[in-house]
């Protein structure tokens, strides 16, 4: 029996939605417009949901029968899924106006999104993993297709349905395939099973560990699950692609992270092949590919995917510290797209949006402000020293270094080094190119303090990396320690014997 | 006990002869019918476990709502079944060799289960039925306590269902006719009728 003590771990959902209903029927019989009353409140409803998770954060508390978990990891990672969203919804505001696609279920559908990211980061289950993941991705498809009346978007949506449906499928053959062979769903006792399974664990719960991988690789988009990135990113609404880029895959990763290292930890053997073959494709395919884009949302699709290699470094590592880097990672990761995609925004000419990189040629002269931001985010995004970016690269790679994944570590370094060809390419066009046409402006005021903010921050991160640092280093501490029911399981499991 | 082996035999029996012609026959009209007669009788095999809730569902939703629906859209569409034909032939080759790689690793996985000691200990057992407790209550009673947050979970996925599919069909058309009832019944005497004498053989003006 649930008592009310254990809905109180998942207060912050519960709360988002509620919200989600009740600014549905706000939406509905408001007379007017109310895309900006709506939005204005999806903004409200995240900060608080963050105050509230703040609030109610505890130790490590599994409720709803084992199938919610809050714990620090999950602390860190949904305060950065609430900010990213946040800021997605912030960003889009303007755009929908502009492009007659102002509808209130725009935002709304963003906040369920963002409710299943929350769930599917305190999934505690394989069930709950499930359901968490097709309320995120559900919502993910009908905002790719917004635009229903161009075909790139509709196209963007079928394309992301269809794959996406695939994915699921093979996630849900693992599931049932280690559910056979494990006799459980639940991940403490999963982790219980393969703690005492001595030897060589079952084929099958092997397989099924595959197939789960290869459903969440598709998520994360890591290569070789990466095709639909690209079309999706291109084809998708400009503010739609920033949010893709940003919170759904912090959510992704950070199941990928807690089912590999929960429940499978001890099986670390087993999975690290696959992470380690996974990155390196990711990281060497996102850096070559994208050299010959001409579209700023394919190039920063292309992006995505090596910064999902990236990260997925440290997961390999499989170590505390590899984790830790993670976590740093996807925080930067959130600032350096959060602030570039803000300029993609902006990159109007006449009151028409331009995404060929070509356009940006010679912005310093028409806009120095908007290509300095940019120039920073560009920069930060190769991985160059002083900027936020290079400490992320910086904490997974000597994880990897640590953990004696020396290939992976020269590898990923290499490979940084030709993603900053296209970085630095989009540097040069803004700065010693001549300017074709100015951009509009103004910005708007949200957008400029995006831009400002994710500036400051990835210029200043070196002074003061201590907050993020600590913090993801608590969070990865908790996933790690052996949470008290599968030690008991394990000492049952011994009394048995 | 030989009446439930034939009804058993019986009801599998034709689930599979008609899952076979769902994929075999050449009228898709007549597959969807196969698939209900394959629904019908997996229906009466939930019934001879003595699930009657499961059984019973699976008639109303699948054959009533989700086959009914196919028979639609089945004979709705257009589908040029020659072109169909043409793409199977073609990727035949591809698509055997995947279900013959999916074929030899499911025959590991089998294989491996039998290999395993303790799988026969890890299989889970079904819970046992309690005395006195319709089907429908057990179920009832695991779903909203046990698996409550699930179930909440699986609504708010319906509910984003059906708002995607309004967000993505609902147009608001110009010129479109509506009925609205306030308006008739708010309807005056003098703003619709006017009468007017007509002098015999005269025509109204």
């Amino acid at each position: 029996m649930i008592d009310l003590p254990g809905l109180l771990p998942a207060l912050p959902e519960i709360f988002l939605a509620c919200a989600g209903m009740a600014l549905l029927m706000i939406g509905v019989f408001h007379r007017g417009d109310a895309t900006r009353l709506v939005s204005g409140l999806t903004v409200a409803s995240f900060l608080v949901a963050a105050l509230i998770l703040i609030g109610v954060a505890e130790e490590r508390v599994v409720s709803m029968n084992g199938l919610f978990i809050v714990d620090g990891f999950a602390l860190f990672m949904k305060l950065l899924v609430l900010l990213g969203s946040a800021l997605a919804v912030i960003m889009s505001l303007g755009f929908i106006e502009r492009e007659q696609m102002a509808r209130f279920e725009y935002p709304v559908l963003f906040l369920f999104a963002t409710l299943g990211m929350l769930m599917l980061v305190s999934a505690n289950d394989l069930i709950s993993l499930y359901v968490g993941l097709e309320l995120m991705s559900l919502s993910l498809y009908v905002v790719a297709a917004f635009r229903r009346d161009t075909v790139r978007s509709s196209e963007a949506g079928m394309k992301y349905f269809v794959l996406g449906a695939v994915s699921s499928g093979m996630l849900l053959y693992g599931a049932s395939l280690v559910y056979g062979f494990a006799g459980t769903t639940n991940f403490d006792q999963l982790a219980a099973f393969t703690l005492d399974s001595t030897g060589i664990p079952p084929i099958g719960l092997i397989i099924g560990i595959v197939f789960i991988s290869a459903g969440l690789a598709f998520k994360v988009s890591a290569v070789p699950f990466h095709m639909w990135t690209p079309d999706v990113y291109e084809g998708a609404p400009t503010p739609v692609t920033a949010f893709f880029a940003v919170a759904p895959k912090i959510a992704a990763m950070a199941l990928f992270v807690r089912v590999l290292v929960g429940p499978f930890g001890d099986l670390a053997a087993q999975w690290q092949q696959i992470i380690v073959v996974t990155s390196l494709l990711s990281m060497i395919l996102g850096a070559f590919a994208a050299i010959n884009q001409r579209n700023i949302k394919r190039l920063m699709a292309y992006s995505s995917i090596s910064h999902v290699g990236f990260a997925l470094v440290g997961l390999a590592a499989g170590t505390p510290e590899g984790v830790r880097g993670v976590l740093i990672y996807m925080a930067i990761y959130l600032v350096m797209n959060v602030g570039t995609f803000a300029c993609i925004l902006c990159m109007r000419i006449n009151g028409r949006m331009v995404e060929g990189i070509d356009d940006l040629a010679g912005l310093n002269k028409t806009n120095p402000l908007m290509a300095f931001a940019l120039a920073v985010f560009m920069f930060s995004l190769a991985g160059i020293p002083p900027l936020a970016g290079f400490f992320g690269k910086l904490y997974v790679f000597m994880a990897a270094i640590n953990a004696e994944l020396y290939a992976l570590a020269v590898i990923g370094v290499l490979s940084s080094v030709v993603a900053s060809f296209y970085y630095l390419l989009i540097v040069k066009l803004m700065y010693f190119d001549e300017p074709s046409e100015a951009f509009d402006r103004p910005i708007g005021s949200g957008m400029s303090t995006i831009l400002v903010g994710a500036s400051v921050f990835n210029l200043f991160f070196i002074l003061a990396p201590a907050p993020i640092v600590d913090a993801a280093g608590a969070a990865a501490g908790t996933l790690f320690n052996p949470p008290p029911a599968v030690l008991e399981a394990a000492d049952a499991a011994a009394a048995v014997e | 006990m030989v009446v439930l082996a034939l009804a058993f035999y019986l009801f599998a029996g034709i689930t599979i002869a008609s899952g076979v012609m769902v994929v075999a026959t050449r009228n898709p009209v007549h597959s969807v019918l196969f698939l209900i007669l394959a629904f019908f009788n997996s229906a009466g095999l939930f019934v001879l476990m003595g699930a009657e809730f499961l059984a019973m569902i699976l008639v109303v939703v699948y054959v009533g709502a989700v086959a009914v629906l196919f028979l639609f859209v089945v004979m709705m569409l257009d589908i040029n079944y020659a072109e169909l034909k043409e793409g199977f032939i073609r990727y035949l080759p591809i698509g055997a060799l995947i279900g013959a790689i999916l074929l030899i690793e499911l025959l590991v996985v089998i294989g491996a289960w039998a290999i395993v000691p303790t799988a026969e200990e890890r299989a889970p057992t079904p819970t046992a039925m309690p005395e006195g407790v319709t089907n429908t209550e057990a179920l009832g009673r695991l779903l909203y306590t046990e698996y409550v947050y699930l179930f909440q979970a699986a609504g708010i996925v319906l509910l984003i269902a059906m708002i995607g599919a309004i967000v993505l069909t609902l147009r608001q058309r110009e010129g479109v006719r509506r009925q609205r009832i306030a308006d008739q019944i708010g309807r005056q005497r003098e703003e619709v009728l006017a009468i007017r004498k007509v002098e015999p053989g005269g025509g109204v003006s």
